[in-house]
């Protein structure tokens, strides 16, 4: 199960944080340090994961963003790894060539996508023309 | 107020805060922003809602407080409008999570949500739900997402399914509800719904014993089909990840496999064709295949064996460890740990690639490769490991030696062959880490250096050269001072000389440069100094010629800033001035430190005190019980672990005279102590105790301090020489020791009768009082014996509250009869009967220490005595 998702850049700030566990507010702040902490530190021969507390915590870099996610110790890292990146060419697809300042403007439909992705910790559709249709749809409503 | 003026939109809001310069720049603005939308949200504007409570998200997301939009929130989820509603849920789960209580407030939107024609409408509802329901929140809109696991339209059916997830997660009980509907999900086509149908299954299985044999039976063979459909299908664009239809769809059929095969045969007999399958044919020279391979792999490994089909996954595991990406060698790295349960000379054969990863650059592969050595550590290849990993100790960083060395003496310890292949690793490494080396492992190293007698000489001559070399080390320093201390007479004399040693000539002055030189060193720390202290005090009586100048080095202490060693130096000066005579006794050899009872201990299984607890102590007012004072009483007992609450490491301390206010530490340590303190307290107290326990505590701190190390001779002449405090609790203990030691002169008070079996005796006598013991066997039982006691008042006065206590040591029982009564006349007497059971009779006599109160003319008085004078064989 994925405990939560933090987007940030190297400077440490956080464009998307999406928690799938209940913390108080001092303890995201909290957490978010330290994941950036964690993260951003690393080489990038070493391995995409860290341990994190008694979770492990799976990143990637993608420009000047990381993309982390928290899971269980015992879930399948490789996989998540392909989650991250699945995560990325939808929205690449959606905001044509992303970058970070269209995370950063549009960051309640980054937010909508990642809610049609992964719920409850879960992912829930692994087809990226599905989800991009979704959105169009949702779009037209607004 | 103007609504046209009433704010900036979104974007301008985020511009101008990127435009800040500054920390406190951007501050200003947000709380200008936070100002106005607090104005806004007064005035209950309903236009503005939406975009206030964007802009809340994203300064929210900046970091600063936000609750007063939370009602916002709401009010935005029970609109009508589509875009309130999303904007409205998005907030909710932004600004909100499960543990507050104003998410209750929303389950009646939810509710209706739930049931709304406009499906997008539904899908925002199960998504919040999904996201951050509460326990009561699922109970209640439990059976409408059951319902909506049937929904006609996919997307809500696969929310709806993720929603149940959550829900029993939450409320475990539930889950028996959703087994029907989640099987249906399994048959479905569409890969979201499926995916997600998937994953309800394993949810519930792993919540529920009903659920998963019900999967098991129904649905195995589905799902294998499933599997195999979707390994053999044709390319699929939408789904496809570099060659692969649907990755994320293999590993979560794999998974739920994994849990219905596990301890099942038949389920698992189904599947082996198809694991054969997914783990020969996927390709791996992609991520998503080695996904997939790993998933397989664990899923071989969990489910019943079928030896083919572990050896293909130790080769796909062989493969992965010599792969280049980092990711895959982690990843074969777990999973080889889990595989050496199942088949241990497969994964040895990967040993060397292994011991290679141990030197790896990257620190998670370091510290699992690492794992995996000491799990692959046996007698045969101990000797060759060890070197390896000791060589690259020298090498690796500081903050992997910690590890390094602590799985170093780990492996030592377990697999030593012999004790002088065990010392010799224990130095190397304490010379190369010795900051990073516990405790416990030190102690160890000195109990095994204490049994093995025949390699004394070899030992500290080893140290001794150890310790001129690296003399930063710590630990290294503490046992090499503790050695030099025991055995230094054989240091110099060159005794037990091996045939592998070199000859050193060690002259008693260099012995005692490098324990001055621990003493005098600005970075040792306390513990050090104060066992060079002690060290010096042993080689004092070892090396008498030059006892001047370890006694110049005492006197130097006395002016320590740090309050042991003021008080160690005092002692042992005065010892080495004043009190030749038992010096030499006081630091003779230590005896042998039992190894069996030091393991034990160490595994924290046994405390002595533990048969302090066997008896609960029966306290009647009159007679208050007794129970065995195991510390105070060390009176013939071989034991000589006998202090009460320590832990190995503990024990070994009070040994080793490291006693440094850690005393707490071991009355606090664990509960088998705690309790052995409060009936030392029980007895010690006049009246009903049940003082609390952070006093007993303390109090028995004093008691255990002073009476605990008096197993150490030295230090029992500690508290003999310096004045001890006028404390009632210590004088308990202080009356014990004068008496310890008084009994190397006969005291006057006791008179040994060595007539015929079980005459009467005296068992205590003073101006004031006399006891007498008159001694009768019930029939049948050799262990007991039925005493009378007799309180005689010498004295023109009347003793009232008057009260006998006695402890008795561990190997007795005593039970305590109420008296005849608590007031005893002048020149008048009073009996009472007490029961004594010797578990060791005909070993060991009786024996017991006795404490009298009662008042006289208002005054408290306290008499104690010791009766030794027992007749033999009762």
């Amino acid at each position: 199960m994925i405990r939560f998702i933090l987007l940030q850049n190297r400077q440490g700030k956080t464009r998307l944080a999406k928690y799938y566990v209940p913390l108080e507010e001092s303890e995201k702040h909290k957490v978010e340090y330290e994941v950036h902490r964690l993260v951003v530190n690393r080489d990038s021969k070493f391995t995409n994961f860290v341990e994190f507390r008694t979770h492990k915590v799976i990143y990637r870099r993608y420009a000047g963003l990381f993309f982390s996610l928290c899971v269980d110790i015992t879930d399948n890292e490789l996989a998540y790894l392909e989650c991250i990146h699945l995560f990325v060419e939808i929205l690449d697809h959606f905001f044509s060539n992303v970058c970070e300042l269209d995370l950063v403007f549009n960051f309640h439909k980054v937010y909508l996508i990642l809610d049609e992705f992964i719920l409850a910790g879960e992912l829930q559709e692994t087809s990226k023309r599905a989800i991009i249709e979704r959105m169009s749809e949702l779009e037209k409503l607004q | 107020m103007n609504s046209i003026f009433s704010g900036t939109r979104l974007r301008d809001m985020i511009r101008s805060i990127r435009a800040c310069k500054t920390a406190a720049e951007e501050r200003g603005v947000v709380r200008k922003e936070c100002a106005d939308i607090r104005a806004s949200i007064n005035e209950n504007d309903p236009h503005d809602r939406h975009r206030n409570l964007a802009k809340l998200m994203f300064i929210h997301m900046l970091g600063y407080p936000t609750h007063f939009g939370q009602m916002e929130c709401l009010k935005l989820i029970a609109s009508p409008g589509f875009p309130e509603k999303r904007i409205g849920y998005l907030g909710l789960m932004l600004l909100l999570d499960e543990r507050q209580e104003v998410l209750m407030l929303v389950t009646n939107s939810l509710k209706q949500d739930l049931n709304h024609t406009n499906q997008y409408v539904v899908g925002l509802a199960l998504c919040a739900l999904g996201n951050i329901c509460s326990a009561e929140m699922a109970r209640d809109l439990a059976p409408e997402v059951e319902r909506l696991i049937q929904f006609r339209d996919p997307n809500i059916r696969k929310k709806a399914a993720l929603c149940s997830t959550r829900i029993v997660r939450k409320v475990p009980d539930l889950a028996e509800n959703f087994v029907n509907a989640a099987s249906s999900l399994l048959k479905e086509k569409h890969h979201g719904v499926l995916i997600t149908g998937v994953q309800l299954c394993y949810e519930l299985c792993t919540i529920s014993e009903e659920a998963l044999e019900y999967f098991r039976k129904k649905c195995t063979e589905g799902l294998i089909k499933t599997l195999r459909d979707i390994t053999n299908s044709a390319y699929q664009p939408e789904y496809d990840v570099a060659g692969i239809t649907d990755p994320f769809l293999h590993i979560r059929l794999l998974k739920l496999l994994r849990v219905l095969g596990h301890g099942d045969a038949d389920a698992s007999d189904l599947m082996t064709d198809i694991l054969a399958q997914v783990a020969t044919k996927t390709e791996s020279n992609k991520n998503a295949g080695n996904a997939v391979l790993y998933e397989c792999v664990e899923t071989i490994m969990a489910i019943e064996d079928t030896s083919s089909l572990r050896v293909l996954a130790i080769n796909i595991l062989g493969r992965f460890l010599s792969n280049r990406d980092n990711n895959i060698r982690y990843v074969a790295l777990n999973m080889l740990m889990k595989a050496i349960a199942f088949d241990d000379q497969a994964v040895q054969r990967h040993r060397v690639t292994i011991l290679e990863c141990v030197k790896d650059p990257d620190a998670s592969i370091r510290k699992r490769a690492l794992e995996l050595v000491s799990l692959l550590v046996n007698e045969n290849n101990v000797k060759q490991l060890t070197k390896e990993l000791i060589d690259y100790l020298e090498i690796s960083d500081e903050d992997f030696k910690e590890d390094l060395s602590a799985k170093i003496c780990s492996i030592v310890e377990k697999f030593s062959p012999e004790k002088i292949w065990y010392i010799d690793q224990m130095l190397k490494v304490l010379s190369e880490a010795g900051k990073f080396v516990k405790d416990d492992v030190w102690h160890a190293l000195i109990v095994v250096i204490s049994n093995a007698s025949e390699l004394h000489g070899y030992t500290v001559r080893a140290l001794y050269k150890a310790v001129l070399t690296y003399s930063e080390q710590e630990t290294l320093v503490r046992v090499a001072i503790w050695c030099i201390g025991e055995y230094g007479d054989l240091l110099v004399n060159n005794v037990g000389m091996l045939g592998i040693e070199d000859p050193i000539t060690v002259t008693e002055s260099d012995a005692v440069d490098v324990v001055e030189d621990a003493i005098t060193r600005h970075n040792s720390d306390m513990t050090t100094k104060a066992m060079a202290l002690v060290a010096l005090l042993k080689l004092s009586s070892r090396f008498p010629s030059i006892s001047e100048r370890i006694k110049d080095i005492i006197v130097k202490q006395k002016g320590s800033l740090l309050l042991e060693m003021q008080q160690r130096a005092i002692e042992f000066n005065s010892i080495v001035d004043r009190h030749k005579n038992i010096r030499s006794s006081l630091v003779e050899r230590m005896p042998v430190l039992d190894e069996a009872t030091f393991n034990v201990r160490r595994a924290g299984s046994l405390p002595a005190s533990v048969s302090t607890m066997a008896k609960p102590s029966v306290s009647i007012p009159n007679g208050v019980a007794a129970a065995p004072l195991v510390d105070l009483l060390d009176l013939g007992s071989d034991d000589i672990l006998a202090a009460p609450s320590s832990s190995g490491a503990d024990f070994l301390q009070d040994l080793l005279g490291v006693d440094l206010g850690s005393s707490e530490v071991q009355s606090g340590a664990t509960p088998g102590p705690k309790a052995g303190a409060d009936l030392l307290m029980d007895i010690l107290s006049i009246g009903t105790p049940s003082p609390s326990p952070a006093q007993n505590n303390t109090s028995s701190v004093d008691l255990l301090s002073t009476a605990g190390i008096n197993n150490n001779p030295s230090t029992a002449l500690d508290t003999l020489s310096s004045p001890a405090p006028p404390h009632i609790a210590t004088t308990a203990s202080a009356g014990g020791m004068f008496d310890l030691l008084d009994g190397l002169s006969p005291s006057p008070s006791k008179e040994a009768t060595n007539g015929p079996a079980y005459p009467p005796i005296v068992a205590y006598e003073s101006s004031t009082l006399k006891i007498e013991f008159t001694f009768s066997k019930p029939s049948g039982n050799l262990q007991e014996t039925n005493v009378q006691a007799t309180f005689i008042n010498l004295s023109p006065n009347t003793f009232t509250d008057f009260i006998f206590q006695a402890a008795v040591p561990k190997f007795l029982q005593l039970h305590l009869d109420p008296a005849s009564s608590n007031t005893l006349p002048a020149s008048g007497n009073i009996t009472q009967n007490l029961k004594v059971t010797n578990s060791q009779h005909g070993k060991k006599s009786l024996v017991m220490r006795m404490r009298i109160g009662y008042k006289v003319n208002g005054k408290d008085v306290l008499e104690e005595g010791q009766i030794n004078n027992f007749p033999r064989g009762l």
